[in-house]
């Protein structure tokens, strides 16, 4: 029953989409679509779960010009999930455009970094500043060395610019770093404002809200979030 | 009782070093507490902060939560946090107002608030009893003592000891530099406070602040990287932003690290000559220094900016950066566990670009992402560490001992690597601890 049940879910439009999008795209579409449909479906009875198969082949088509942009958008933000828990400093930062800016906001009710308190501020040149930092043999906070986890959710495009086609996307994040036999906890949610470049999207802001932002930091952030 | 089962402490404290303990037993912390945290004047909080009826934040004196808050005739109270009736935690928040008075959530008991009672329900219940509106211990108690320097609110919780003028002495120039740099001769909180906690005892922090031997090691990294980005932008632009410089000033070579003086008095308070040449002759600085002079006049403002100070401690709980605007206050938690808090100003009457200026330095040197301080909290538990263990029993401070000069008790280094303020602090420590010297 299981296995029929496997093989009655919607794997095939996401074969075909393997054609169409990048194999990066395609492999994170395939991993969400046989997630939903496996569980949902394994418990409901035959009629139902042959309705949802059904339901769900045409209704995910490759071809969408918006479910295109929501992949592209989502691909850019966990590659820079994967930059920062692989210390890929320099492809971290060549993700900002080259006016880009990485905010952590002091307070969850700042609309601007500018001339208020934040946690970070940061263009590319400071960023820079910190690559350069962590990257040196003598930055002893760095031995033992530390490792994070990254998983990035709930992205969703919240506005497209008409004319410029800039982006706002929000999206939630989770991190564990673990450091010197301690674990931490980092968890909230992105705000991306990105701009198309020859390159691609590039982020134009960061905004990023932890919900234990306020709390007193038990030692700092070496990185960024 | 604690006294009766610890050694002398006047063994552990010598002229140029201290024994270990003094940083890792639990027991010399209770006594700190005891004979330190809870006599001396703590600082609480700028005025500011509680600008309404009823405002309040919370603070640690010592051990004791307390609470500092407006009342309705506009003077500001230190209570302790404790409703009278069965000991709960009146404000369970971090900050608030209680303009209509505190209400405990246990049994609804209800004060004013400059804690006095207010209403005891079912009063019916304690007739006959000692407990009535009147019996002064049902009104939330007050520290002590309560005073505020230029805005600065301090608290002692013993009845008796030094004014605070007494205590701060020459030292209150920190105050004195920070407010002066304001045209209206005042400043202003930020309502926002950084909090880091150091897995270290709080004495190697207080120790650090004036240790101008560790910045070219501790710092190395941070320095050289900004200086690099520094150099590149210069190259650029023709200019760079003083927050680069903030960051590679921590490179600054040994021999110039040597011509940096420090005082210290003998309440273990310490002054540090700036070294970061906060006087550039930008147009955002002339503009401030026009607005300067229209308020205090050209010979006065020259001599309120003359001031060369990078910051001064106020042993044994507080450490101010003047110039910029910003200070830290230290909350021990423990005996290996530290907490500061740590603000910034604004100058009243200052142009905006001078806030701007501060505020890049409370974010890259003071806030929770500071690369600085990354390298700091990693030396300050490796000592914690250390110090526990017995591959020693002393903590050096022999540099340049001897060496400094003493006008009427109040030590000045002749060389700014002189290990003579933390020499001084103890000097100081062993005063309130009743250790000897």
């Amino acid at each position: 029953m299981a296995k029929k049940t496997v093989k009655t879910s919607p794997r095939k439009p996401a074969k075909k989409a393997v054609k169409k999008v990048p194999r990066a795209a395609a492999q994170t579409a395939r991993r969400a679509s046989a997630g939903k449909s496996v569980k949902k479906p394994a418990r409901a009875s035959l009629a139902v779960k042959n309705k949802a198969a059904q339901a769900a082949r045409p209704k995910a088509p490759a071809r969408s010009p918006v479910i295109d942009l929501q992949r592209e958008v989502e691909q850019l933000l966990y590659r820079q999930a994967e930059h920062l828990d692989n210390r890929r400093w320099a492809e971290f930062i060549d993700l900002f455009a080259e006016d880009g800016l990485y905010w952590m906001p002091a307070a969850p009710e700042q609309t601007t970094g500018d001339g208020v308190p934040s946690i970070f501020y940061e263009d590319r040149d400071l960023m820079t500043v910190r690559m350069k930092r962590v990257s040196h043999p003598h930055a002893w906070s760095q031995v033992p060395l530390w490792g994070t986890s990254h998983v990035v959710g709930n992205v969703t495009i919240e506005q497209q610019d008409p004319k410029s086609g800039e982006l706002t996307v929000r999206s939630r994040f989770h991190m564990m770093e673990f450091r010197r036999e301690a674990s931490r906890h980092f968890a909230g949610s992105y705000l991306h404002q990105l701009v198309r470049t020859r390159d691609g999207y590039r982020i134009k802001l960061q905004r990023v809200d932890m919900v234990n932002a306020q709390g007193p930091y038990e030692y700092v952030l070496q990185v960024w979030v | 009782m604690l006294r009766e089962t610890l050694p002398d402490l006047g063994k552990f404290i010598e002229p140029d070093r201290v024994h270990r303990r003094v940083y890792s037993d639990p027991e010399i912390f209770e006594l700190e507490m005891q004979n330190i945290f809870h006599k001396v004047w703590t600082y609480v909080g700028h005025e500011s902060q509680v600008p309404k009826a009823g405002d309040y934040y919370t603070v640690l004196i010592g051990r004791q939560p307390m609470i500092m808050v407006r009342g309705s005739d506009g003077k500001i109270n230190v209570l302790y946090n404790r409703c009278p009736h069965r000991g709960a935690m009146l404000c369970g928040d971090r900050y608030g107002n209680a303009a209509k008075g505190f209400y405990c959530s246990y049994h609804s008991w209800q004060f004013h608030p400059d804690g006095k009672v207010k209403s005891i329900p079912l009063a019916k219940g304690y007739e006959g009893t000692r407990l009535s509106l009147a019996n002064p211990d049902c009104s939330v108690k007050h520290a002590a003592r309560v005073d505020s320097y230029r805005g600065f609110v301090f608290a002692s919780l013993a009845a008796d000891g030094p004014t605070l003028l007494e205590h701060l002495g020459d030292a209150k120039i920190a105050f004195d530099d920070m407010c002066d740099r304001a045209p209206e001769g005042e400043v202003e909180v930020v309502p926002n406070c950084f909090r880091v906690i150091q897995n270290s005892n709080w004495k190697i922090f207080l120790e650090n602040q004036l240790d101008a031997l560790h910045p070219s090691v501790t710092h190395e990294s941070t320095g050289r990287a900004s200086d690099e980005v520094e150099r590149a932008i210069k190259k650029r632009t023709g200019k760079a932003p003083l927050d680069y410089h903030y960051l590679s000033a921590f490179i600054t070579p040994f021999d110039k690290w040597d011509q940096v003086q420090t005082v210290n008095y003998p309440s273990g308070h310490c002054i540090l000559q700036g070294y970061m040449g906060l006087r550039p002759q930008d147009p955002d600085t002339l503009a401030y220094e026009a607005v300067m002079r229209k308020h205090y006049g050209a010979e006065r403002t020259e001599e309120i900016l003359s001031v060369n100070i990078h910051h001064v401690l106020l042993y044994p709980g507080l450490s101010v950066q003047s110039p910029l605007q910003q200070l830290r206050a230290v909350r021990p938690l423990g005996v290996d566990k530290t907490l500061t808090e740590i603000w910034h100003f604004r100058l009243k009457g200052a142009p905006e670009a001078m806030y701007r200026r501060a505020l890049g330095y409370y974010n890259l040197v003071n806030s929770p992402s500071t690369m600085v301080n990354a390298d700091d909290l990693e030396n300050f538990w490796k000592c914690q560490q250390g110090l526990n263990s017995e591959g020693g029993d002393w903590v050096s401070f022999h540099r340049h001992a001897g060496q400094d000069d003493n006008e009427n008790g109040v030590i000045k280094s002749r060389w700014g690597t002189s290990e003579a303020p933390m020499r001084n602090q103890f000097r100081a420590w062993s005063q309130l601890m009743g250790a000897g010297h």
